[in-house]
């Protein structure tokens, strides 16, 4: 008896933990198949934007006054935006929460697993559904409303960056949004209601240049704002630039804004990220 | 490597726990040694979950010394929870993976975790490996809770009133399983407030009331320690019924043949079973 114990933790000991990489990566794989497991939630989550951008861009479709472009191309792009932002924010917001509610998280904390290989389970899944969602976004707007594919590599380099920086911050603020709602339950509400003041004051439904002053300087401080500027960068023409508020795309500071919202969006999971809810303890 | 023979699995003293104004744990004291089986037997709100919670690390503490396996709790490294195997009292499975799939992605999570084909046998889930964990009945996911819980191959295994909501013969399989595991030489903490659960199962237990151990030890010690007082009940000549705690009820009854010079009206005498004991050591006993 005496002899089993000892030889046991000797092993024990020696043994090293899985790495927080490999297991995140295990973890994604099982995220992104649990996800396509639930039909209703894979439709919605992708034809949400679709179904937007097919209303707004087919209500408003004259020419802009001045920028060369039709009001149906301004909405590609920004429905590209609002969409990396739903399966981010909004999903992970959500979901998250509700893992938390039904005490799937505070499994996990039982286990030996590091609690980074959850956040990069997490992040894999957006990756995976921000992507597709961009791409359907791509083929109804280029297919309808005539927005061209950049031919220039360094416009999809800068999609690229807009889109990574983009959806990382946004899945780091969906994260930490998770730990606001008291249950489950009311998480939906919870996270959609910022969710829809910054599509309305980041230039989504509303154009940039409609949009008052003030508004667009508090959607200003939110990543949103600079992904719609910047996918509006990549896939409209240079004369479209006179509608920003400074004349330009300013690739330089949405570059500055996303990457700060990803290194306080961190922070700000670090700090406050509850495995269990507050009932609980 | 100096682990001791009699060195203890779980060792807790003076373990306290306040929520607000209610004292949920005031000062208990607990000592489990490796490979028994012990019983945290109490009423609900005993305190019973808050104290496995302390011990799995995921709730702090006011006051008291706690060490399971030799590490504290609150403090507790990855290391240590690869050699802690919780079961907890609600489920919570992810609903669209089979059972194979997340038993076998638990499994990941440890640096020397069973073989999960066997653990998925050892629960009895052979036939429902592929299925959906949403398509499971409760005591099928209870068992899964439990094959999740030793994927890892612990040295102890914390199960917080694993049966709660199980019909008999679910309740008997499940017994049968903490047996397989026991005999496997896992330490195991189990907590229950149905007392026929913790005498079938546990070689010693803790009677847990308001927060404090008020009895323990092996169960048939504890029904001859609290058990040898037998009630002695008769009706008096006016019609009152008279009732007496004793240790000695012959002489009692020999007493009273005496003075009813014969046969003593209404004469009853009854040795309380283990359930009585537990119900006045809870302080339960007028609920009957």
């Amino acid at each position: 008896m005496t002899l089993t114990t000892v030889r046991v933790r000797g092993e024990a000991s020696s043994v090293r933990l899985p790495g927080a990489w490999g297991l995140g990566l295990r973890r994604g794989a099982l995220e992104i198949k649990q996800f396509f497991r639930q039909r209703d939630q894979v439709v919605f989550t992708f034809a949400f934007p679709v179904v937007f951008l097919f209303l707004f861009a087919s209500i408003f479709k004259d020419d802009v006054r001045g920028a060369g472009i039709t009001a149906s191309q301004l909405y590609v792009p920004a429905m590209m935006a609002a969409g990396i932002m739903s399966t981010s924010f909004q999903s992970l917001g959500i979901s998250i929460a509700i893992e938390r509610d039904e005490k799937v998280l505070r499994r996990l904390r039982g286990t030996p697993m590091p609690p980074a290989a959850y956040f990069l389970g997490k992040i894999w899944l957006v990756l995976v559904t921000g992507l597709m969602e961009t791409a359907i976004l791509l083929v109804v707007g280029t297919s309808l409303y005539d927005v061209k594919l950049p031919s220039d590599p360094a416009k999809w380099a800068d999609f690229a960056w807009i889109f990574v920086l983009g959806l990382t911050a946004c899945a780091l603020l969906g994260i930490a949004i998770s730990s606001v709602p008291k249950s489950g339950k009311s998480a939906t509400s919870v996270v959609v209601l910022p969710f829809l003041v910054l599509q309305f004051i980041s230039g989504v439904y509303i154009a940039i240049d409609t949009i008052p002053d003030w508004m667009l300087n508090i959607g200003a401080l939110f990543p949103l704002k600079w992904m719609c500027q910047g996918l509006r960068g990549v896939f409209l023409p240079e004369s479209a630039k006179v509608l920003e508020q400074a004349g330009g795309w300013e690739f330089g500071r949405i570059a500055l804004v996303l990457g700060a919202w990803c290194v306080g969006g961190l922070l700000l999971c670090l700090l406050t990220f509850r495995w269990k809810n507050r009932r609980d303890g | 490597m100096t682990t001791h023979a009699n060195e203890l699995a779980v060792d807790v003293r003076g373990l306290r726990k306040q929520y607000g104004d209610v004292t949920a744990v005031d000062g208990i004291d607990l000592g489990i040694r490796r490979g028994e089986v012990f019983g945290l037997l109490g009423p609900n709100g005993a305190g019973k979950s808050t104290t496995v919670e302390i011990l799995q690390g995921n709730r702090g503490r006011d006051a008291g010394e706690v060490s399971v396996l030799g590490a504290d709790p609150a403090t507790g490294t990855r290391a240590w929870r690869s050699r802690v195997g919780i079961v907890w009292q609600d489920e919570s499975a992810p609903a669209e993976l089979t059972v194979d799939e997340t038993v076998r992605h638990f499994a990941r999570y440890y640096p020397r975790p069973r073989d999960p084909e066997e653990v998925i046998g050892l629960v009895g889930l052979e036939a429902k490996a592929g299925s959906r964990i949403k398509a499971l009945s409760g005591g099928q996911r209870r068992r899964l809770d439990v094959a999740l819980g030793v994927i890892g191959g612990p040295e102890l295994l914390l199960l917080d009133e694993p049966t709660t909501g199980f019909d008999p013969a679910a309740r008997r399989q499940f017994w049968d399983l903490i047996r397989k595991l026991a005999d496997e030489g896992t330490t195991i903490l189990l907590t229950t407030h149905y007392l026929e659960e913790a005498e079938a199962l546990a070689h010693r237990l803790a009677v847990v009331a308001r927060g404090r151990v008020v009895a323990e030890g092996e169960p048939a010690a504890l029904r001859e320690r609290f058990g040898t007082e037998a009630t002695v009940e008769w009706t008096e000549a006016d019609g009152t019924t008279r009732r007496e705690r004793t240790d000695t009820p012959t002489r009692t009854v020999a007493e009273l043949t005496r003075r009813f010079d014969g046969e003593i009206p209404g004469l009853s005498v009854t040795r309380p079973t283990l359930e009585d004991v537990y119900l006045r050591l809870t302080g339960q006993e007028n609920a009957r």
